[in-house]
This record gives C-alpha cells, structure tokens and sequence, in this order.
C-alpha cells in the first residue's frame, strides 16, 4: 500500500520538525517526507491540511481483558479502541484470566493481535507467577516469545525481596519492570482517596501513603538491582517528588500518569458514580497540581491511560463492591488536547513527547519518527473536532468513562500502522 | 405548613434546619399517639412501605416496621446478606423488582455506603436510609436529637461527646451533621486509630482524651465497640478501651450534674458503659428506643405527603 500524506503539519521534536510538509507512506515505511511530493499511480493521496501529523501514539498501560473476561473487551475491540483514540500502538497488561506468566500465553496474545489487531500490541508478562507474588514468573521464556516489559500490575509485589529477585531476574534480560505501586497493609480495602471524601461519603480510605511508600521502595529496588523501572499511573505529589529525586540520581526509573488522575480530583467523586473508582484512586487538587506540573518538567514521562473496561452489570454494583477502573483508549488524546494544547499548557511537541516519544523509551519500543526509513507509524489528528463522550461514541466494548456527558475538543483522523490505514476519517478500517 | 424539602432521607446533609425541626414536632404528636392504649393512625392507609434490610438488623427493622404499622401502611420486611456477590442478584435488580411491586417508600440497611442513594436512583419510591456502611443512619441522629430537645430542653448551644468508633460509625456521620445542623456542639473522642481521616470535615472537634472533655459536655453519646471486626484491633484490649473511653460511675460523678447519657444500642455492658450508668436515672437511652417509633413514624408520614392528607395526628 502507498500513501500520501498531503499538506498536514508535521511535529516531531526528535528530528526538530515542525512544518507544513508531505509524507509518502510505501510498503511500511516513511519513503520520503518533504514538500510537493507528488503521488506515485495507485497510491492513495490523502488531504491533510489543517491537520497534525505525528509519529504513532503509543499508550503503554492498556487492559485488553483477552483471554478471560471477552465480555468486557478483547484484543480486536480493544485495538479498535486504541485506534479510534489515536494510538498506533499498545502495551497490554497481564492480568488476564489466566494470567498471562508463561511464553505461550505471551504468544496467544501476539498471535491474536497479529491476526486480527487493529494497532500493534506489545505484551507485557508477569512479574510472579499468577501474579500471586511468591515465585518468579517465566520472563526468560516470555521475553523468547516477544514480551516487552513485565508487571504484576493490579496489585504490587508486596515482599520486598520478592521484588528484588524479579528485578534482579530481569535484568539479566535488559528488560524493563512496570510498578503498580501499593502497600497493601496501609491500602486495605480502600476505595477512595483518605481524607475528606472518605470521610464524608463513608468509605474506606486509600492513604496517599500506600503509594509513596512503594514508590520510595521500588525505586530503592531499581538502584539496587540496576533494573529498568517504570512507574505505573503514579497519583499523588510524593510520587512526583521521589521520582523526581531518583531521576536526579541518575536511576533507571521512568514514570507514567494517566488522564484521569492529571484531570479529575477526588472532589468529583461527590455521588457513588463507579466510574470514578479507580486504582489508585482520583486525589486531591494538590496531587494533581503535582502530577501536571511533573509531566511538563519531565519528571513524568509519559501518559499512559489504564485503559480498564469492566462489564456494565459488575460497575452498576455498589461503590465498594463494584471493580476499579475506567477506560482511557478513546478519551485520552481528546483530553490532552482540551485540557493541554487549547489552552497553551502543552505544545504540540510536548504531546508528542508524552504520548508517542517517551512511552516507546519507557518500554525500548522501535523508534518511530516522521522521516524516511523509519516504520510508518502515523497518527493524524484533527484539533478541532468534535467529540461528545457518549456511551456510543466508544469503540470498546465497555463504556465506564469516567469522562462520560464531557464535550472535548480535538481528536485522530486518521491513522497508519505499519503503513496501513487503520482509522480514516475517524473510522477504524477492519483488517 | 409545607413537606419536607427532601424527597428522601438518605443523608442528613441532603435536610434543612426547618426539614428536622418538622420531623422532630411532628414525632411529638407521634409520641402521643404511642402512648395511648389504641396505638394505630390511618394516615398511611394502603400505602407500602417495604423494609429491605440486607444486613442483620433486630431492633431499628423492628422500630421501622412498628412505626409504619402504627400509621395504618402495609409493612412488608425484606431481608438477605447483601451483595451481589455472595447472593446473586444485583442491588439494581433488587430495586427494579421492588418498584415494579409499586412501593410507596422503601427503608434500606446495606452494608455498603451509598446504597440507599443507588436505590432513590433506580427506583420511583420514596427512600429512606436505614443504615449505609460507615456513612450514615438518619433516623438515628433524628431520634437523637428527639431523646436530646425532651431531656435537655434544647439543641442549640448543646456539646454533645460522641465516644468510641467514629471511622466505622454511621450513627455518628449522621449525628455530627445533624447536631451541626441545629447549632449543637458534637465533639468527636476516640483514639485516633477509630477516628476517620478528617472529622473536621463533618464539622466535628476532635479529642483524644475524654477526661479531658468530659465536664463540657451536656450529653456523653457512648458507641458501641465492634467486637466483631475481622480486622486487627484498634485498641490493645476492651480493658484499656473501658479504662480511657468507658462511662462508668466515677466520670459520670465528675461530669456536669445535668449529663445525660446516650447510646445506640444494643450495648456491650462493662465495655464503653458500664451496667450501673446504663441503669441510672442519667441514662436516656430507652428514651431513644422510645423516640424511635415517633421519629420514623414521622419521616414516613411526611416522606409519604401526609401534610396533605386529612388524616394528620
């Protein structure tokens, strides 16, 4: 397939692009990028003016629920999701039923997606068998069959040394560990930010604590071992400053944040709306403030969505019971650019930084960039559009947004992958 | 006279000053009513009022379901261990159901917060929140005040001490609200390992030792002690609990001579109360069961428009 990519801007901060310019996509690679380019017979021409044209958004924090729970999402609706929120591509947690902690079910995960994925799915393995935090995982035989990174993510590993066997393990791999990072003795069954909102709706707090202290503790783990360390969708503004103390020192440590935590507060949480619970859960104004301000001085990396659907029938249940989580696929690039690019608080490079540079560092991704030779992994976006947050607005097959009745500005046109056109127009294009 | 401004009882914060000082007159004429020898009003005539009580519950379903029997309704007593999860049917399912029997007002226990509001949700009837996981349990605070306003003559300028596990209590998210709401005083005291996050959020003071509060107060509110957690412990023993947190003869000697003593109930005599102050002539906690059955016939009545039927007490 060959395809032209006309008159859109083009933004990609690691080759200092920022202009208006062509970009001719052939056989799943950038062939040329300049202006004027004119389309080679048979090759699709596409009108992109008015449009920005970036490398291939990368969310690295997605549950696709394939095997287990197929009623709540599967690699196909999932990576019709990713597609329609812009994303080329997705990191897929292993919290699966089973849990994906063996190379065969790495390999049943990547087959699928070969098959029949919209966008491309990096698949993440389990830190501990089961996830159950006793014994390592089989990251040897799942790194064989592709797993990129390894994450007991859900929960944490809760042993200390534990955790630093897993670390220790993985390293022998030049892999990268992903922390869920809670301290389930301080956590307990909390649902809820502590403080005033537990308190005044009687629910079980979740002490900003719970966090930090794991925070602190896997970084200290990450300078111990030498092992790559990520962060996973860090929430309170302790997280922030210790990352930003283990970056100072030079650790291996990246961290990510998600949508919900950079944009809602607990404060919204004022009726029993189960959309709004989510692990770790919405913080305060503060922890926000915090979690902004680290993603603009780069002591966040990126943003990552943990993109959670969950059956109707279990988040219609009662706040305390119901399961954690929102979906984040379809939300999070329309949320970026309402909340961030509109009002001036991000560029356009620092989108593509947050959202396509900096989550394929996180995890050693390929590197994709906007020019000749490098895989033709493209998102075109259109800064103007409409987008009214609906139950049938989603791709996914679960609609528990937590930004459900919002109206956002901006959203993907369209979008390549390996050089096929996987969204035109704002429609995913079956395989 | 109009109705209440709440559709529903589901949280003190949802009522107006006005709304409690109505059903607190209202249940006096209530209370009149009960203590004839002819205990029965045909305000609420072929009305339903069905109590769903998913979590065990003895003495507030009994006072609910006496109260709606007393105003002449169709009391119907649901009960069940809670959620989905071990029974099977959602809550949701469960509200659906109910309305579709064509309730007028449903009273709900559940052992989650927010499940009485998850019901007004989902269904047409009106509700009333008989107890939501640690949130809160209305009608109690109601009959609190009830029981206070009848011993002491007053609510405003009261310091109400409210002792023992506030972080697991409903009775007292709802009492600091509503004693906030009439210009009372609520003092929370508690270690803090059984105080919530943030009771100033409530608009409770906080102390930690009772002693030193103790000759402020004008009512002791003892709670009860879960002895039931499955959880560890928030104190070492129920020994140390009753010698730092327990009313017991010797502090109510040191209290002021007008201190009443309150209690939810059921008590755990020797722990928070000892039997001698629960049987003194300071202890007004029967008077609270009493006020029970006149404040909820009185949250129904007005829940259900009885102002404007013709057939008020």
């Amino acid at each position: 397939m060959t395809l032209l990519l006309r008159g859109g801007r083009l933004v990609d901060p690691q080759i200092g692009r920022d202009g208006v310019a062509d970009v001719l996509i052939k056989d799943g690679r950038v062939a040329e990028v300049g202006e004027g380019l004119t389309a080679p017979s048979r090759a699709e021409s596409m009108d992109c003016s008015g449009m920005v044209v970036v490398p291939g958004l990368v969310d690295v924090h997605v549950h696709l629920r394939e095997p287990g729970r197929e009623d709540e999402e599967t690699v196909v609706t999932g990576t019709r999701a990713a597609a329609h929120g812009g994303f080329t591509a997705v990191a897929a947690m292993p919290n699966t039923e089973p849990v994906c902690d063996t190379g065969s079910k790495v390999r049943f995960v990547r087959e699928r997606a070969e098959d029949e994925g919209i966008v491309r799915v990096h698949v993440v393995g389990s830190c501990t068998a089961g996830q159950a935090g006793e014994a390592l995982a089989e990251i040897g035989d799942m790194i064989a069959e592709g797993a990129v990174a390894f994450s007991d993510d859900g929960r944490d590993v809760q042993d200390a040394g534990m955790m630093r066997l897993v670390m220790d393990y993985a390293r022998a791999f030049e892999t990268t560990v992903i922390a869920h990072c809670e301290e389930e003795s301080l956590v307990g069954n909390g649902v809820v930010n502590e403080g005033e909102v537990s308190t005044r709706m009687g629910l079980p707090g979740w002490p900003a604590a719970g966090e930090d202290i794991m925070v602190e503790r896997n970084i200290r783990l990450a300078e111990l071992t030498g092992c790559r360390t990520h962060l996973a969708h860090v929430s309170t503004a302790g997280s922030v400053a210790l990352v930003r103390g283990a970056k100072a020192r030079g650790l291996p440590v990246t961290a990510e944040v998600t949508p919900h935590h950079l944009f809602l507060t607990e404060d919204d949480v004022a009726v029993y709306d189960t959309n709004l619970k989510m692990n770790p859960p919405l913080r305060t104004a503060e922890d926000a403030a915090a979690l902004l301000e680290g993603l603009l001085d780069g002591t966040i990396d990126c943003v990552a969505t943990d993109h959670a659907p969950h059956a109707a029938h279990e988040k219609e249940l009662e706040f305390e019971v119901a399961p954690f989580g929102t979906t984040g696929l379809e939300t999070a690039l329309p949320l970026v650019i309402t909340r961030l690019v509109s009002p001036g608080t991000l560029d356009w490079a620092g989108v593509v930084r947050v959202l396509a540079m900096a989550p394929r560092e996180c995890l050693r991704l390929d590197r994709v960039a906007l020019e000749e030779g490098s895989p033709a992994d493209i998102s075109v976006i259109d800064p103007e559009a409409e987008v009214e947050i609906t139950c049938g607005y989603f791709e996914s097959r679960s609609s528990n947004s937590a930004f459900l009745g919002q109206t956002l500005h901006g959203a993907a046109r369209e979008i390549v992958v390996s050089g096929r056109l996987a969204l035109r127009d704002g429609e995913v294009v079956a395989r | 006279m109009s109705g209440l401004s709440c559709e529903h009882i589901i949280s003190v914060s949802d009522m107006s000053t006005e709304d409690i000082g109505m059903v607190l007159d209202t249940a006096e004429s209530f209370k009149e009513v009960n203590e004839r020898t002819i205990k029965k009003l045909p305000t609420l005539r072929g009305r339903t009022i069905i109590n769903l009580f998913l979590e065990p519950s003895t003495r507030t379903r009994t006072s609910f379901e006496i109260a709606a029997k007393r105003l002449s309704a169709d009391a119907v007593n649901m009960t069940g261990s809670a959620s989905a999860t071990v029974k099977g049917e959602s809550l949701r399912d469960t509200a659906k159901t109910l309305s579709a029997m064509s309730c007028d007002l449903i009273v709900v226990r559940h052992r989650c917060a927010g499940a009485a509001d998850y019901l007004a949700e989902c269904m047409d009837a009106h509700v009333i929140n008989g107890g939501d996981g640690m949130h809160e349990h209305p009608t109690q605070a109601l009959l609190d005040l009830f029981t206070m306003r009848r011993a002491l003559g007053r609510l405003e300028g009261l310091t109400v001490g409210i002792v023992g596990d506030i972080a697991h209590s409903r009775v007292a998210g709802s009492l600091v609200r509503a004693l906030r709401l009439v210009g009372a005083r609520p003092v929370v005291i508690a270690p803090p390992t059984l105080l919530p996050a943030r009771p100033d959020v409530l608009g409770a003071e906080v102390s930690y030792t009772l002693d030193d509060v103790l000759p402020d107060l004008d009512v002791a509110y003892m709670l009860r002690v879960q002895m039931e957690r499955a959880e560890g412990m928030p104190f070492p023993s129920l020994r140390e609990y009753a010698r730092f947190y327990g009313m017991n003869g010797a502090r109510l000697a040191s209290a002021r001579p007008e201190m009443v003593v309150m209690h939810p109930g059921p008590m755990n005599r020797g722990v928070e109360i000892s039997a001698d102050v629960a049987d003194s002539d300071r202890s007004i906690i029967l008077d609270q069961v009493n006020a029970g059955v006149a404040v909820r016939m009185a949250a129904m009545y007005l829940l259900l428009g009885g102002v404007d039927s013709d057939a008020a007490a």
